[in-house]
């Protein structure tokens, strides 16, 4: 008896361990980040304060944690072979349709709309929404719930991208000219005239920004809760429209026919990152919900998977792409031609492999891909119009009413939009590391190097220089070896000199040091005649 | 093959019924939020300037035909002060619907204190005529709205201040000497005397009921014990201490009011140093104090301002002033810590909120939360530049201003010059004494 209770505790231990791992696991992404080091605090009541702060945050990251382990209300979608034979990746959509409910088959549709095509999509952010743009003119909004055409247009003329503002109130599309924005019956609301012929649009939502790339490549920002241009920047790299916005921090990136990738904000007309990642002409990109993963493709055969935070590369894989997103939960799906991939990263390792193809029928080129926030699904646009897939496990299944509602009311929305604009973010707020909003900027000093060190260089420089000496044989008594070792001696002391003259410098500063040095010595009341300390 | 995908159906993510509540679910993931700490700062600074927009701490006067001298709280009865005037005159306000509700008529000079029993039933004021008269507070919905004083004592010199017990049945009078009452003799129980001088104010310790503390025009602060014959303690400053306020929630603090303009905090073990003292003041503090809480302390001044400061804070956290408000006689903290109510030279009393954009009445939970979650903001963005700015601005007139701005001149003047005489001197022979500690001149047991 007595046994038996000791392994049921046993199991009931082990459990608890596991429980315990998974919740460490999940606390360290409500972390964000380690806590502060108060080692080196001197000041006894601040450490206590500071201390406290830092336990109710691991405390609220901890409640976080067993709030999602325990109460969240759906589980993500899967996808699993059976067995080592059965390969995800030749399932096909027939497979999948007979699997799942009738709800999520309807989801895979294909829409054919030859006249108007090639089709591009965007999907507001709670994805109940899409719009989809006709090259020829043909602008629509579909209610993706109840599959109804919400409103549906013709502007007669080329629109080469169509993007949602806030949410389905409003949504811009970049025609032959202009740039215009238009409201959610269609009516045209604003004709955005300065900024060209726009190729890509993109919408900044926590700053209201809507940011295009126009015929020339220059990059404009338009404030559309003022109607105002923010930015205004010349890239200087040539036609592209390969355009998309990190959500982590609200960057542009901009894919250049010279295969380098570059990173912008509106306040400065320079990028901010300029990174060459192809050696032929970038054909998409895009960025990873987190923030830290960047996936680009070249006209070169090459998709390539780049680490943020360190500007490195992380995984080169072969293959075209035309196009490029990145779902929620981290999978990517490239298109090109009729075909369309989705990889992913198992176990969030980073490392992308092969987890599902899709064929579309002979024919059919893809211009656009996107997932559908908050479900599994991936829309695709393409010659002939558009169609959706379901791709297991690739939405976000919890969604948070006050970040973004699936089954957003009429009230609901316009008291999102309220709050939306009173948390506005100012244009000066995006940059790289946006956790760096609110932290104390610490002076970078420069290292001073020491004595053995700038020896130790001065002598590489030297042996350096003798090696390259290569001495022309010249006529008329010019090559005697006495004039070479002259000239030999010459050129060694040219490499010194520098060092030599840093060293003096070096040298008279202490002299200057031990004089002032001497002055304080001086009684008190007599140093105002002193010399006054020159600047050093 | 195994195969699940996200399907939601309308009846589980909506309501049931069109009265009910719509349901919220939640997703704390950090993903969803990009740029989190921007929004948190947008809306730190947001609340900044909504605390700007609500600030508005003005919520009335009341009016009497001459300066209002003296005020005291009723212990008993929340909205209800009384409040006493240069020409004699005593009444009781209501301040919720700032009405008078009782008139004491009696006195024929300026009345100098007030103070109420533990249970408010029974007032006694005290006054430049030299009399004493004790009044019984009439229960609310009698009719007749003056009342007879209950008895009265005619003395030779002036009173200056009266204060009535924490807990028990008897009250100090001051003036040229202190006096110790009860309720029911028709002398004295008890008179100290320490020194020549006019004594100008009294407070008993809330902690030890026998324990009291006086200020008088020698610049000294006199701790007595009711108990004995002779007095504990002297503190001598170099200015005169005006008035005297003890911490309700560490009873063994007080704070004076003193005539240069500043507050001192003594601890009433350690009468050497001050344990702080609060600048801010461009005129004499004539009257301090304490928030039942203990936490913060009201002062009024010549310089015709009212400055709330936190215990422990060197500078004040709120100044109130109006165009019309002359120089303030007495302050004092309501009983629920939320409203100050001041006197004035220009014959008015006048009710503030302590905090000056706090909501009034009864909060819902969203808006209570919400105003909690300001508050958290603009704690953890308050040293950020932007925010700081807006939270530390307060308009003050020009004459204030250009007062305040004087007086800094002056101490930074001084200061230099202290520093100068240092340098020029041997090393050692001056030494500085702490503020905490410069105004003390000695201390007499």
């Amino acid at each position: 008896m007595s046994v038996k209770a000791t392994k049921e505790q046993r199991v009931k231990e082990t459990e608890e361990e596991e429980i315990s791992e998974d919740l460490d696991l999940k606390v360290k992404k409500y972390l964000r980040g380690g806590a502060a080091n108060f080692d080196d605090l001197k000041d006894k009541k601040l450490k206590g304060q500071l201390s406290h702060r830092e336990f109710l945050h691991g405390a609220s990251a901890k409640a976080a944690a067993k709030y999602e382990k325990w109460l969240m209300p759906s589980e993500g979608g899967y996808l699993e072979a059976d067995g080592p034979v059965e390969k995800t990746w030749r399932i096909k959509q027939e497979d999948i349709r007979r699997e799942v409910d009738i709800s999520s088959s309807r989801n895979q549709h294909d829409v054919i709309l030859p006249e108007f095509s090639p089709y591009t999509l965007d999907f507001t952010s709670n994805g109940q929404y899409m719009a989809a743009a006709g090259r020829k003119g043909h602008l629509a909004i579909v209610d993706m719930k109840n599959m109804i055409p919400r409103r549906e247009i013709q502007v007669g003329e080329t629109v080469r991208d169509v993007v949602f503002l806030q949410d389905q109130s409003f949504f811009a599309a970049a025609q032959k000219k202009y740039t215009y924005i238009y409201g959610q019956e269609g009516i045209e609301a604003h004709c955005l005239k300065d900024q060209g012929a726009v190729l890509k649009l993109q919408f900044l939502k926590n700053h209201f920004l809507l940011a295009s790339i126009n015929k020339f490549g220059q990059l404009h920002y338009e404030d559309v809760s003022m109607g105002a241009m923010i930015g205004n920047i010349r890239t200087g790299l040539g036609r592209t429209d390969v355009m998309q916005v990190n959500p982590y921090n609200a960057v542009v990136g901009l894919g250049h026919s010279g295969g380098t990738v570059t990173m912008w904000k509106p306040t400065s007309s320079a990028p901010l990152v300029k990174m060459l990642c192809h050696h032929g002409p970038v054909s998409a990109l895009a960025f990873h919900p987190n923030g830290h993963l960047m996936a680009t493709a070249g006209k070169e055969r090459k998709i390539k998977l780049w680490d943020l935070r360190k500007f490195e590369v992380l995984q080169t894989l072969p293959g075209h792409a035309k196009t490029l997103d990145f779902s929620q939960k981290g999978l990517l799906a490239c298109g090109t031609g009729s075909f369309v991939q989705v990889l992913s990263d198992f176990s969030g390792t980073q490392n992308y492999s092969r987890y599902m193809n899709h064929s579309m029928v002979k024919g059919y080129k893809i211009s656009n891909l996107l997932f559908r926030p908050y479900e599994d699904v991936l829309g695709i646009g393409h010659s002939m119009g558009w169609s959706s897939i379901l791709i297991p496990g690739s939405g976000e299944p919890n969604f948070d009413s006050w970040v973004a509602n699936p089954f957003e009311t009429r009230k609901q929305r316009g008291e999102k939009e309220v709050h939306l604009l009173l948390d506005k973010l100012p244009p000066e707020t995006i940059m790289l590391d946006p956790t760096k909003i609110g932290t104390v900027k610490t002076a970078r000093k420069k290292e001073k190097s020491t004595t053995k060190e700038i020896e130790a260089e001065m002598e590489a420089t030297i042996e350096a220089v003798k090696d390259g000496i290569n001495m022309k044989k010249k006529t008329k008594g010019r090559s005697k070896p006495s004039k070479k070792l002259k000239k030999r001696q010459e050129i060694i002391a040219k490499a010194k000199r520098p060092f030599l003259e840093q060293q003096m410098q070096d040298g008279q500063l202490s002299i200057k040091k031990q004089k002032i040095n001497e002055e304080v010595e001086l009684p008190k009341s007599l140093q105002r005649f002193a010399r006054k300390k020159a600047a050093t | 093959m195994k195969v699940k995908t996200i399907s939601r159906s309308t009846d589980e993510f909506t309501r049931e019924r069109s009265n009910d509540l719509q349901r919220v679910f939640r997703n704390y993931d950090p993903n969803l939020r990009p740029q989190e700490k921007a929004v948190e700062y947008v809306r730190a600074l947001n609340a900044a300037k909504l605390e700007k927009i609500f600030g508005r701490p003005f919520v009335g006067a009341m009016e009497h035909n001459e300066a209002i001298s003296c005020m005291a709280k009723n212990p008993n009865h929340l909205k209800g002060i009384f409040a006493g005037s240069e020409d004699g005159d005593i009444r009781l306000w209501d301040i919720t619907s700032r009405r008078t509700v009782r008139k004491f008529p009696g006195h024929r000079g300026a009345v100098r204190g007030l103070t109420a029993n533990t249970d408010g039933s029974r007032l006694v004021s005290c006054g430049a005529d030299c009399i004493i008269r004790r009044w019984t507070v009439p229960v609310e919905d009698s009719s007749d709205d003056s009342v007879k004083p209950e008895d009265f004592h005619i003395s030779k010199n002036a009173y200056w201040g009266v204060d009535h017990q924490w807990k028990g049945d008897q009250f100090a009078t001051v003036g040229a000497q202190v006096d110790i009452w009860n309720h029911t003799s028709n002398a004295p129980v008890r008179s100290f005397q320490w020194g020549t001088d006019t004594v100008i104010s009294v407070r008993f310790n809330p902690g030890h009921p026998d324990l009291l503390a006086t200020s008088a025009s020698d610049r000294s602060i006199t701790l007595y014990d009711i108990k004995t014959t002779i007095p504990i303690k002297k503190l001598i400053m170099q200015t005169k201490t005006n008035s005297i306020a003890w911490n309700p929630m560490e009873p063994m603090n007080f704070t004076a009011a003193n005539e240069d303009g500043n507050c001192y905090s003594y601890d009433l073990r350690k009468l050497n140093e001050a344990t702080m003292v609060h600048t801010d003041h461009a005129a004499a503090v004539m009257d301090i104090d304490y928030s039942p809480t203990g936490r913060e302390f009201v002062t009024g001044s010549y310089d015709r301002t009212v400055r709330i400061f936190r215990y422990n804070g060197g500078h004040s956290r709120e100044i109130y002033h109006t165009s019309r408000m002359q120089r303030v006689f007495c302050v004092k903290f309501s009983c629920d810590a939320s409203y100050v109510i001041s006197g004035s030279d220009d014959y008015n009393l006048r009710l503030w909120k302590a905090m000056a954009s706090e909501q009034l009445g009864v909060l819902l939970p969203r808006e209570k939360k919400r105003h909690e979650y300001d508050e958290a903001l603009k704690n953890r963005y308050k040293h950020l530049p932007e925010v700081k700015r807006i939270l530390r601005h307060r308009h003050l007139p020009l004459p204030i201003y250009k007062a305040a701005a004087l007086r800094r001149t002056m101490t930074e003047a001084a200061r230099k010059k202290e520093e100068k005489r240092k340098a020029h001197s041997a090393p050692g022979s001056i030494s500085t004494k702490p503020l905490r500690k410069r105004r003390i001149v000695r201390e007499v047991e």
